[in-house]
């Protein structure tokens, strides 16, 4: 709107005050005074040249219009080539003149192509005009389940902290997923860990092999294998012998993370964990460190955060406790150092173990485990 | 373990709230799951005593009690047959809130006419307090009560609901809770004074006691009760047994309950008399031994398992359970009580495999201290005569086979804080261990701890340590960083392949799913046409919880089809899911083979249903397509040759090869597979083995240059047979010099060429890293291709 205001008033000072434009320009003063016939065409010519272009209001009429007047055929042109046959004197008031006329027309020719192209693209996205409202075509959208954004994310934090992420197989021996972890036969702890046992074929079973109650047993290959200094985590399935409930599956996830080095410290774990609870639940969760009992550490730790849905004021979720237990730690028995082959009284190790479920079911307030192993997209998608 | 507060409160004050006090307990491991506030909702009930009782005027089975309550007296209607005037009783005015004697349920007490007179209020019965169910007496108060005060007082109280860990059967007693509060506290402690008096000849002349498996039964005390009088137990008792979760019985059964519980050492009362030839053999049972025990069922034994017998059989499986033979019954006059100790392993194992578990077994399996026989034996014996009546025998039967004397353990300040990060002077790991029991002997900057008899747990220099760390407080310990040396960094390994596949297949659409690891051979056999035995059988679960979830999956596939199957009950369009876990291939003697698995399974439409159409359905070539462009991305060079898996369509399936392995398979479900699943639509499916994968997608890339001239496209089509192969067509054009790339952009069989025949159409990409190329070159190697196809597979130029 703006451009063609612009014209609008340039027009209209040509227009309004020749007068005016004309006293200041010696050159056309002189031909005013000697209106040969060629000046008055070019007069004429310029006149009706105007306003025709005034009166146009497409490109194309502009077109027709351009070679009317300054295309190779024109009046103007012929005049312009003329020149050469007159006298020096009218040749210079003349070809003064003409290309004047020239150089006006030419501008005002840009001038309203210019008008003309706005007009235009105004008119044509009026035309292309779409509902904005319409879906998108789709392109195909895939999620990762759950549970492994949940691992990677934990791995993450951990990867961040210079740990490494390593795994071990489910199918386990008894030897790693107990007796190395200071769990002997007959343990009152095993009963905490229903097992899920292979059937072997072989009688009495003199190496029992089992389903993995726990990603320890990781934990215990790794001490038996690697040499300090290792930090690591350790996520996979485990196995329980358990029938399913809305809190219950016979198939969960856990992440055990394992360091071992000269001088590490039940602080260095608390730390270590607090970080992790940082990261992963927000800077002002607060944490609850406690006494708590697995055979293969000493000191044993639980850590709590503060529940997520009372904020510790006790509720439902929480038991009324205002905590929700997050995982099991502590400094690696020396039993179990001893055991794969490391020195306790030179290394110092932690362990932890983190349930995963119980993650995105805070996170997200699922009210059944089940809902991961189901495979339903209407669940699936939801992450 | 249920605590009720009160009974703690006998052996040691305590001024903390009993929140507080949960929380400390919480805190240094003895988790306090709940508590249970009996009296917390008495509001409006007080000790009241009945000062006169005169018959109902219109009701012969109901009275009016008259009832002083200090500041005024009220006369209600009650039904009670055991009112007495002088009784002090629980008086509940209007507004309290009760149970209902008949439905259970809460109810807040108002004014009621009762036939025709009215009552302001009502005397109690335990039921209506919600103490016991007992509805038929009103609660009778004992007369030192105070008249007007609040019932709280007297039978209110909190009972904790405490997690024990499997680490602390002492903590399996109120006495052992005691003596935790006191370490946590500085309350001192004071614990019941044991005497009574032996007025029969010695136990020795009674009964003799031979421990024949030592191994199994490091001690076993009795003593010798005779002239019992079997009855109820008193109130009070069976209230703590009731407050505990335990059913009261008899006075004999209640005492020893109530004595395990006080002090974690569980007893056994035989009736003496049922006791053959006077002789206690502890031995292991033999194997098929059986035994009659108190709850009626015949149990046959083991010789792992330990038995009480006596000169003719077992009378009792060791630290299980009683022998019916020799149960204490209404007529019993003498008692031989036992308290003894066990081997924890093999109570594990007997109550384990008999399905017998119990207080006495958890405490047992758990390791109990022999020494907490002896006084355990004494404060029930005391309170049998004391309630019971009858005589005790002069001494006690004491074998003690399996002495075992707590050892010293020496703890300096440096091993503190080497493993805690912080440090602790000597005087305050001395406190904490001495406030816990610890007979400790300083040596400059060390000390020689011993644990107290009760504590089976601490058998080295961590174990002080924690118990340092735990009274004093997790929360006193810093919080620092790790600050070695990082470890070597890890090389390229599965679980980054993993993760760049996971993250492949969901940018193509598809959905990721887990699957539970086990399954049935229901569900397996579902995979082949035709019904045959699975080679290998699969690896199978000893012990299954149910039949669907009995075998080691050998494939994603079965679970990934009936995920299929499920979702289409309620999704329409397309369904792309995929897998990415192990599967379990059994290996001889050895644990499985447990490879990483890739599934895919593609069905219904290409694209999702939308305004701008698109209705084509998924294919072979889509299953295809996503692994190629997987395995472009992993930088793997891969081939397909015809594949020949029973599972899959015959005519459309190949085999991915890698460097000459077969390492997955794409194809079409064989229409009988897809009918097992119940499917109804074309399914495809691909399948890598990413753990054979892994060592060839190590390697370097090798930077190749963007090409400096330019080049030159040109489209060849032929005709060729119909079985002659893309593959093999284009493994000749790719094997000209200038040939950059080959895309085949056409496949045509049809009324435009003849019968038997295909046209292929290719856009073949000429390129040179030295210079620009001219018409005269690239027509020059277009004439070669042409009539090297043209030699090989008779191809014509497409006219
Ligand atoms: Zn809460």
């Amino acid at each position: 709107m703006s451009a063609r205001k612009n014209l609008q008033s340039s027009l209209g000072t040509r227009f309004i005050v020749p007068s005016f434009e004309f006293a200041l320009t010696p050159l056309l003063l002189i031909a005013y005074n000697f209106k040969t016939p060629m000046i008055k065409q070019l007069e004429e010519i310029e006149s009706s040249a105007l306003q025709e272009l005034g009166s146009i209001d497409n490109i194309k009429q502009l077109e027709s219009w351009q070679v009317r007047y300054l295309g190779k055929k024109s009046q103007l042109t012929k005049i312009l080539r003329s020149l050469a046959t007159l006298s020096l004197d009218k040749r210079k008031t003349v070809g003064a003149y003409a290309n004047e006329v020239k150089g006006n027309l030419e501008n005002r020719l840009e001038q309203k192509r210019q008008v003309l192209r706005e007009v235009e693209l105004a008119a044509s996205a009026r035309r292309e005009d779409i509902d904005i409202t319409l879906p998108g075509r789709p392109f195909p959208v895939g999620h990762l389940h759950p549970i492994t954004q949940t691992l990677y994310e934990i791995c993450d934090i951990f990867v961040s902290m210079g740990f490494q992420v390593v795994e071990g197989p489910e199918v386990e021996w008894d030897y790693y997923n107990f007796e190395a972890l200071n769990i002997p036969k007959e343990h009152p702890a095993r009963d905490t860990m229903s097992t899920s046992w292979i059937d072997s074929g072989t009688e009495g079973g003199e190496r029992p092999m089992l389903l993995r109650t726990h990603t320890t047993s990781v934990s215990a290959r790794i001490i038996e294998t690697m040499h300090p200094p290792i930090r690591v985590v350790e996520p996979g399935k485990v196995y329980r012998y358990e029938a399913s409930d809305a809190t219950h599956t016979p198939m969960f996830y856990q992440i055990d993370g394992l360091a071992v080095d000269k001088g590490i410290t039940m602080a260095d774990l608390k730390g270590t964990l607090y970080e992790f609870s940082r990261r992963f639940f927000g800077e002002d969760r607060k944490v609850r460190f406690r006494c708590d009992y697995f055979p293969f550490v000493e000191p044993g730790i639980e850590m709590a955060i503060e529940c997520l849905v009372c904020n510790g004021k006790g509720c439902r979720l929480c038991g009324n406790s205002g905590w929700i237990e997050i995982l099991g730690a502590g400094m690696t028995h020396p039993q179990v150092l001893q055991c794969g082959g490391i020195d306790p009284e030179v290394y110092q190790s932690f362990a932890f173990g983190i349930g995963i479920e119980r993650l995105p079911m805070l996170r997200y307030g699922i009210d059944d485990i089940r809902l991961f192993y189901g495979s339903d997209l209407r669940f699936l998608r939801q992450f | 373990m249920k605590i009720p507060l009160k009974w703690l409160q006998e052996y040691i004050g305590i001024t903390l709230t009993p929140a507080d006090l949960a929380n400390r307990l919480t805190m240094a491991g003895t988790e306090v799951k709940g508590m249970q506030d009996i009296g917390g909702s008495w509001a409006n009930i007080v000790v009241g005593q009945i000062t006169a009782i005169n018959p109902h005027p219109n009701a012969d089975r109901l009275s009016l009690a008259t009832v002083d309550l200090g500041t005024e007296q009220q006369t209600v209607v009650t039904g009670a047959p055991n009112l007495k005037v002088g009784d002090k009783v629980a008086f509940a005015y209007v507004r309290a809130q009760l149970v209902d004697g008949h439905s259970g349920r809460l109810f807040r007490l108002k004014s009621a006419k009762i036939r025709g007179v009215v009552s302001n209020g009502m005397v109690c019965s335990e039921k209506e307090l919600g103490i016991s169910d007992n509805h038929e007496e009103i609660i009778v108060l004992p007369m030192g009560v105070e008249v007007g005060a609040s019932i709280a007082d007297y039978l209110g109280d909190v009972i904790l609901d405490l997690d024990i860990t499997p680490n602390r059967p002492d903590c399996l007693s109120v006495i052992g809770i005691a003596k935790e509060v006191t370490a946590l506290t500085g309350q001192g402690l004071d614990l019941p004074e044991v005497s009574y008096e032996e007025s029969i000849s010695p136990i020795d002349q009674q009964i003799s006691v031979e421990i024949a498996a030592p191994d199994l039964c490091p001690r076993y005390c009795a003593s010798l009760i005779t002239g019992v009088k079997i009855a109820e137990s008193p109130k009070w008792m069976q209230q703590r047994l009731l407050a505990c979760g335990m059913r009261p019985i008899s006075n004999i059964v209640d005492i020893t309950n109530y004595v395990m519980l006080e002090y974690g050492q569980p007893l056994h009362a035989f009736d003496y008399h049922q006791i053959r030839g006077k002789r206690i053999i502890v031995r292991r049972a033999t194997d098929g031994e059986a035994i009659v025990t108190l709850d009626g069922i015949e149990r046959t034994l083991s010789e792992y398992m330990l038995v009480i017998a006596d000169e003719e059989g077992a009378v009792a499986i060791a630290g299980v359970m009683g022998g019916a033979g020799s149960e204490v019954g209404e007529e019993t006059t003498s008692i031989l009580l036992e308290s003894a100790n066990f081997n924890p392993a093999s109570i594990h194992y007997t109550g384990r495999t008999l399905r017998l578990p119990s207080e006495a077994c958890m405490r047992f399996e758990r390791g109990i201290r022999p020494e907490l026989t002896l006084p355990a034996l004494k404060h029930a014996t005391q309170l049998i005569i004391q309630i019971a009546g009858g005589q005790a025998a002069r001494g006690l039967a004491d074998e003690y086979p399996g002495k075992l004397e707590q050892k010293p353990i020496l703890l300096s300040t440096s091993q503190v804080e080497r493993l805690l990060g912080i440090e602790f002077s000597l005087d305050q790991i001395v406190s904490v261990l001495t406030s816990l029991g610890f007979d400790c002997k300083i040596r400059e900057s060390e000390v020689w701890a011993t644990p107290p008899y009760w504590r089976s747990d601490i058998h080295q220099a961590v174990d002080l340590i924690e118990e340092v760390a735990r009274i004093i407080g997790y929360d006193k310990i810093p919080t620092t960083m790790l600050s070695q040396p990082l470890p070597r960094p890890d090389p390229d390994s599965i679980i980054r392949l993993k993760q760049k596949t996971r993250c492949s297949l969901v940018g193509y659409g598809f959905q990721e799913v887990i699957t539970y690891s086990l399954t049935s051979l229901e569900m397996l056999n579902r995979l082949l046409p035709e019904p045959h035995p699975l080679e290998p059988m699969p690896l199978r679960v000893a012990n299954p919880m149910t039949a669907d979830q009995e075998y080691l999956r050998p494939n994603l596939r079965a679970n990934l089809l009936a995920a299929l199957c499920a979702n289409r009950r309620h999704e329409d369009g397309g369904i792309k899911l995929f897998e990415l876990g192990r599967i379990y291939l059994p290996r001889q003697k050895d644990l499985p083979e447990e490879p990483e698995m890739l599934c895919g399974i593609l069905s219904g439409d290409r694209l999702e249903k939308s305004w701008q159409g698109g209705d084509e359905l998924l294919t072979f070539f889509d299953a295809k397509g996503v692994m190629e462009g997987l395995l472009n991305r992993l930088g793997v060079e891969a081939s397909f040759e015809q594949g020949s898996e029973e599972s899959l369509h015959p005519n459309k399936q190949a085999a991915l090869v890698i460097a000459g392995n077969r390492l997955g398979v794409v194809g079409e479900l064989h229409p009988k597979v897809s009918q097992a699943f119940e499917i109804g639509e074309t399914v495809c499916l691909f399948e890598i083995n990413l753990t054979a994968l892994l060592s060839l997608t190590i390697g370097h890339k090798i930077f190749q240059p963007i090409p400096k001239f330019p080049s030159i496209v040109r489209d060849l089509a032929i005709v060729v047979d119909a079985e002659i192969t893309h593959q093999e067509v284009q493994n000749i054009i790719k094997g000209y010099p200038l040939v950059v790339q080959v895309a085949l952009f056409d496949v045509y069989s049809g009324e435009q060429v003849p019968p038997g025949k295909k046209s292929l159409a290719y856009r073949i990409t000429f390129q040179s890293p030295t210079h620009t190329l001219t018409d005269e070159e690239v027509n020059r190697v277009q004439q070669q291709i042409l009539s090297k196809l043209t030699s090989e597979f008779s191809a014509t130029l497409r006219g």
